[in-house]
């Protein structure tokens, strides 16, 4: 089976929601968590998607 | 030279003529100049040769020489495999991809294209040979038109209405009037799609048409051709920039995404207006038997 899409880094401002496989990126503040998020997209080719404002994740499609 | 000499290089003169006004470089960008045109042209004069060839062949009682014209049917099938697997390759390369369902239109019309040239060089041969020059010229000339008729199939604007609509985003979701798109996470680039992307709500005008224009194929090409005339604000590694098109489940409607780099909407109208409609794409849902035994 070809996985398609894959959840690639986890983002968090809230440790506590997060758990599991993909590397968790752990932020102090929004502030941080965008400018980490906008660096991982570029680096690793997928696209950042915001589950809420504590929480992204960069998924390859 | 004896007698059917002449009307052989008529009939190849007007079957590779034929061949020529077929080929276009337009907004399909293909075939490209040079040698693109170059193997297309050669293809068109052997066929204008077999053409041709046939009709002495049949005058001469020689009926065994017409079963040539299966090794050009099988020639032919070759020139779309070659023109498939040409554009499947690079269309990894493309920045919006073609998509199968379109290469394979692109791929038939090519072989489809070769064979009605054999149809104007054997019209022409054989009205030379029955009657005389001036009567194959006009058969040759209604071929000529027979083709163009024949070549050009419907486009995206006589099945749908296209309407402009502008993207806006409702959280992280992006939105074209009520159509869900995608999230895009970012603040940077949600300004970056507003700035520079356009909607486009492509509105059904009958039953058959709902699943035409929701093939994926179908979609693809849209998308590809309006990125291909408009330029297309994107880049390798910026996969959060990418047009998408997205149906309505409940109405069928199609909301169209694009970034453009001419934004300009009456052209966008009018290109995704002249995307052709791909013939593994249509469907007739109206002429299905047994689904208006059910209706009635």
């Amino acid at each position: 089976m070809v996985i398609e899409k894959a959840v690639l880094a986890i983002i968090t401002t809230n440790r506590e929601t997060v758990s599991g496989g993909a590397p968790i990126f752990i932020c102090k503040d929004f502030d941080e968590l965008q400018k980490t998020a906008a660096n991982l997209e570029a680096i690793i080719d997928g696209i950042a998607h915001a589950l809420s404002d504590e929480l992204f994740i960069i998924v390859k499609h | 030279m004896n007698e059917y000499t002449m009307p052989i290089v008529f009939g190849v003169v007007v079957g590779t003529i034929a061949r020529m006004i077929m080929l276009r470089t337009d907004y399909r960008q293909y075939p490209t100049y040079l040698h693109g045109k170059i193997i297309h042209v050669a293809l068109g004069f052997i066929a204008a040769s077999l053409g041709a060839v046939a009709v002495p062949a049949i005058m001469e009682m020689n009926f065994t020489a017409v079963t040539f014209l299966t090794v050009a049917a099988t020639q032919f099938r070759e020139v779309r495999n070659m023109e498939r697997n040409t554009l499947s390759e690079i269309d990894d390369y493309e920045l919006v991809s073609r998509g199968k369902a379109y290469i394979e239109g692109i791929a038939i019309s090519f072989e489809s294209r070769n064979y009605l040239v054999i149809l104007t060089a054997f019209v022409g041969t054989l009205f030379y040979l029955i009657w005389n020059v001036y009567i194959a010229f006009v058969g040759a000339i209604i071929c000529l038109i027979i083709s163009k008729v024949l070549q050009s199939g419907s486009t995206i604007k006589d099945l749908v209405e296209i309407e402009y609509s502008p993207p806006h985003f409702d959280g992280a979701g992006l939105y074209v009037d009520n159509i869900y798109i995608m999230n895009i996470g970012l603040p940077e680039r949600q300004e970056e799609i507003l700035k520079y992307g356009m909607g486009f709500v492509l509105t059904p005008k009958n039953i058959n048409v709902v699943n035409t224009i929701a093939h994926l194929g179908q979609r693809q090409a849209i998308l590809h051709d309006v990125s291909v005339s408009l330029g297309v604000f994107r880049d390798s590694g910026t996969p959060a920039l990418v047009p998408l098109i997205k149906r309505d489940l409940d109405d069928g409607r199609i909301g169209v995404f694009i970034l453009p780099q001419i934004r300009d909407r009456e052209k966008a109208i009018n290109i995704i207006g002249a995307v052709p409609v791909l013939e593994t794409a249509i469907r007739m849902p109206s002429k299905s038997n047994s689904r208006n035994r059910e209706v009635n």
